[in-house]
Order: structure tokens, then sequence, then C-alpha cells
């Protein structure tokens, strides 16, 4: 069993009427000759992982490496203490996790890269918010990263996941759709809402440059975590409802590929354009390479 | 490929690419040279020269030259820790032809300088890693399985007498590339296999009259 596309993992699932994160399972363990419960175990180690940084993030006040970011979850985190009415709002407990991921990042912590470093905080802010939300155990948390990551492996097959190679839409973007699939999984929908729910998010967050204030994976990389998960969980509700997209997912990914090929170089991780050079950026920038 | 190169892996950030690809390539260098390194010269091309510091590609490259994986915390220290196992660096920019924007070009030599490795690599996203040359030959090696780096003299038949070692011990080969410089020279072949071969393998290997090296590079 194999697939090379969205449409193909969508099939496979209805074809056995099972769950997206089944058939990644399945090929997974006929890929790496693992059994189901190694290849669960592996998954749960990575959960710990994200479970450890959101609590990291949550908790500390992080030191990062330009020091532009460290304490935005901590920010959230007394905004929502301290107003009765935002602990019910699970964008909050979203946004939040997101940002305490991205610092630990940034802070040269561990986190598990989804799909990549940058793009870290995504997937495990909206599956750990949800989870909470709606008293899911660890078996289905992991079910539904196998599910992000069967969808992010389509991308790979066709496109680059590197901001370097295809902007920030490789990275938050892919991230976001990935955690919009796992986010429909999670809440009960069916194969074909996932598959939706990915395209709803990739399709929204194309274009979007790789343009990071001097160089760092700080500005605008840890609020746009933020944007992007709170982003994907719109998407999967979109999908929930049965919203569809317009456009099918496999053809999103071609779309997403060529805009990165057209996106000139200064817009790809080399902080040669865009916010890398504003004024602001520039001075700040100087203030950060005087300091070493 | 697998989804924990997707959703995964565990490591230390800021960025997969320039973080934890850079400290791959260090070790995968590591690998090839299999010699204490006493001296190290880094230079960096594109983006990884343009972002170096910011994302700690410099600790990282020098954390995978001392065998850090990607996930170890003492890659923000590489620095302080080469020092104190005598490994002499320098980190440098360098413009190459017709390679990928995040790419590195390591040397590496031992104490007496009697040995030298050259090798080119890439980061090529997500982590991932491509070197593109090893000591002037070009190659593909990407450390995602377990691989074997021999040297063999290139004649009719060698090749064969590779593989027929490789199946005799259960081996399977999923790919393999060979190159060489001049005929009838010396031969390189990249072997990517299913399985990790064991020490009983790498010495038949080396038992056999014409090979040179038989090099065992783990998956990274």
């Amino acid at each position: 069993m194999e697939y090379k596309s969205t449409a193909e993992l969508l099939s496979l699932a209805e074809k056995e009427n099972t769950a997206i994160s089944e058939i990644v399972l399945k090929v997974e363990m006929e890929e790496s000759e693992l059994s189901r419960a190694e290849i669960e175990s592996r998954m749960m180690e990575n959960l710990q992982v994200m479970r450890d940084a959101v609590e990291r993030g949550i908790n500390n006040k992080i030191e990062s490496g330009g020091g532009l970011v460290g304490d935005e979850a901590l920010k959230m985190q007394s905004f929502i203490n301290s107003n009765p009415i935002e602990k019910d709002n699970i964008y909050n407990t979203v946004i939040s996790y997101a940002l305490a991921v991205s610092e630990v990042n940034a802070g040269m912590g561990k986190i598990v890269a989804g799909p990549t470093a940058g793009a870290s905080g995504i997937v495990p802010a909206v599956v750990l918010a949800l989870a909470e939300k709606l008293e899911l155990g660890d078996e289905q948390i992991i079910k539904s990263l196998l599910t992000a990551g069967g969808l992010g492996y389509v991308v790979s097959r066709k496109a680059t996941l590197a901001g370097a190679a295809g902007g920030c839409q490789a990275e938050c973007g892919v991230a976001s759709a990935m955690a919009a699939g796992a986010a429909v999984e999670l809440r009960g929908g069916t194969p074909e809402m996932v598959v939706n729910a990915f395209s709803l998010a990739l399709k929204n967050m194309l274009g979007l440059v790789c343009d990071p204030v001097a160089g760092l994976v700080e500005v605008p990389c840890v609020k746009r975590n933020a944007a992007a998960a709170s982003h994907a969980l719109s998407a999967s509700t979109m999908a929930l409802a049965g919203i569809k997209s317009v456009i099918p997912a496999d053809e999103i990914i071609i779309a997403m590929t060529e805009i990165g090929d057209q996106l000139p170089s200064c817009l790809k991780e080399t902080s040669k354009g865009g916010l890398a050079i504003t004024p602001t950026a520039l001075k700040l920038r100087e203030e950060i390479f005087d300091k070493k | 490929m697998s989804i924990f190169e997707i959703m995964g892996p565990p490591m230390i950030g800021p960025s997969s690419s320039h973080t934890a690809g850079a400290a791959r390539l260090g070790r995968m260098a590591r690998l090839l040279f299999a010699e204490k390194i006493d001296r190290a010269v880094v230079k960096l091309h594109g983006s990884f020269a343009d972002t170096a510091t910011g994302h700690g590609t410099d600790k990282a490259v020098i954390g995978g030259l001392l065998g850090f994986l990607p996930d170890d915390e003492r890659l923000k220290n590489s620095f302080v820790l080469a020092e104190k196992e005598n490994m002499e660096y320098s980190i440098e920019e360098v413009k190459l032809r017709e390679v990928h924007p995040n790419t590195v070009l390591i040397e590496l030599y031992n104490q007496a300088e009697t040995k030298e490795l050259k090798m080119i690599g890439s980061s090529v996203g997500g982590g991932r890693i491509e070197v593109t040359e090893i000591n002037g030959s070009s190659v593909k090696l990407t450390g995602r399985m377990p691989t074997l780096w021999i040297l063999h003299k290139d004649r009719p038949g060698e090749v064969a007498i590779i593989t027929s070692i490789l199946g005799d011990h259960q081996i399977n080969i999923a790919f393999m590339q060979v190159y060489r410089n001049r005929k009838g020279d010396i031969g390189s072949c990249i072997i990517e296999l299913d399985q990790k071969p064991g020490p009983e393998v790498i010495e038949s290997l080396s038992r056999s009259k014409d090979i040179f090296q038989v090099r065992y590079l783990p998956a990274l």
C-alpha cells in the first residue's frame, strides 16, 4: 500500500472504511518494518517532547538567541488566568501553546519539528488544546499526529518544506494544513473533511514569505505560529461544517510549489527583503550583532 | 521516507534546516572521516552564511563534528566543548556554484595533516540532508538509511563481489551508486541498505582483496 497524493490517501481510507491515521500507520508499518506498537510508542515520545515544550514555554521566560521574543506565552497565560470569561475559549489555549513551543524553539530548546522547527508550535498547539478541551486520551492524540504526518508527507512528495526554497508557506502554511487535518480527526470528522480542512488551511497561507528579522527564528516566526495555529482550527471548523475547498488539495500543493519557485530569493529565508529590511528590523539587527 | 521525518524529529531549535540539518551534516562528515578530527574548516554558503549565527548553524555543524545528534542539548555549547576536545575550528563564508541555498563545505584534517576529507552537503528541508560531494567526487548521500561507503579497485566484477557478499548476509540493497574518477583507478560505491550490517558483514567485505576501505555510516 502506498499514497503519493491526498487523493490517494483519501481513497485508501474510504475504500477501507477507516480513518486517515490508520492508513498512514499501515503504510508506515510496511515501509519501516516496525510494529504498530513500535510506531505508536515512537509517536508517544514525540508527544512527550511537545508537552514538555508547552509546559516550559507557558511557565518560563525564555532566553532566545536575539532576545526579540521570550515572554509571549507567559503574557497569554496571565491574560487567560485573570479573565474568567477567557478561560473557556479554545483559541486562547491554542495561541498560548503555539507561542510557548515556538519560544522554546527560539531559545535552542528541544521541540518536535513539524514539518520544520520554525513551524513547530502549530501542530502541538492545536492537537493538545483540542485534546484537553474534548478530554481525549493519548491514543487519540497519537492518531491525530499520524494524520498530520501523513498529510505533510504528501506535500513533501511534491513540494519543498524549506523556507529557503519555498518561503514560509512551505513551513507555517504546511504545518497549519497538517494541524487542520489532525484537528478534524480529533473532532470526529470524516477523512474527506480532513482533506478539506487541509486544503482550506493551506490555500489561505499561499504566498507567505520568509523574511525573518536579523535572520532569527523569532520575528515574525513566533507570533506567526500562533496565527497559523488559530487559522488551522478555523479551517477544521469550516470543514466539519461541510464546507469544501473548491480547489483540490493536490492542486493547491502544486500551486504552492510554483509560487515558491516564483518568489525571489530575498523573500526566502535570506533576510534580504520584506520585514527583515524595515527600518526597525535593520536597527534591531545592528543591535543584536553588536552584542555578539 | 518515514512520517517521522515530517512529524518529527525531536530536535534542538531553532531551525530544522539551519540547526538540525547542519548538525547532521557535521556528523556525517565525522562519520566519513572516521578518525580524530584535529582541525575543521567550515565554509557556509548562501542562506547558511547569511543567517548562521541567528540559527545556531555554526554551533550545530561543530556539534555534529563532535558527534552530537540533532536532539542533543549539548549543541548549544558546542564551541566550548570543541575546545575541550582539542578540535580546532574556523567558520568562514564561501560562494559555491550550482548548489542548494543551504550548503556547507567541510574540510577535516587529522593531527599530522596526512589525512583530509572534503565534503559538500546541503540541508534540503525539515532537517533532511544530502551530501553531494566527497573529496571531489559527486555523490548523493542522505544518511536516511544504514549506508556503506566502499572504495575498491575499479575492475570488472568488483561490484558483483560486493553485492554478493551483502546477499550472502541477507542484507537488501535499497539504493546503490557507483563512481570513479578514472577508468581502472579507485572505484567508490555508496550502498544504502534496508538492514543494519553487522560487524561480520563489514569484516567479510574488508577481507576481499580489492576492497580498500569499508566505512559504515549508521542512519542519522
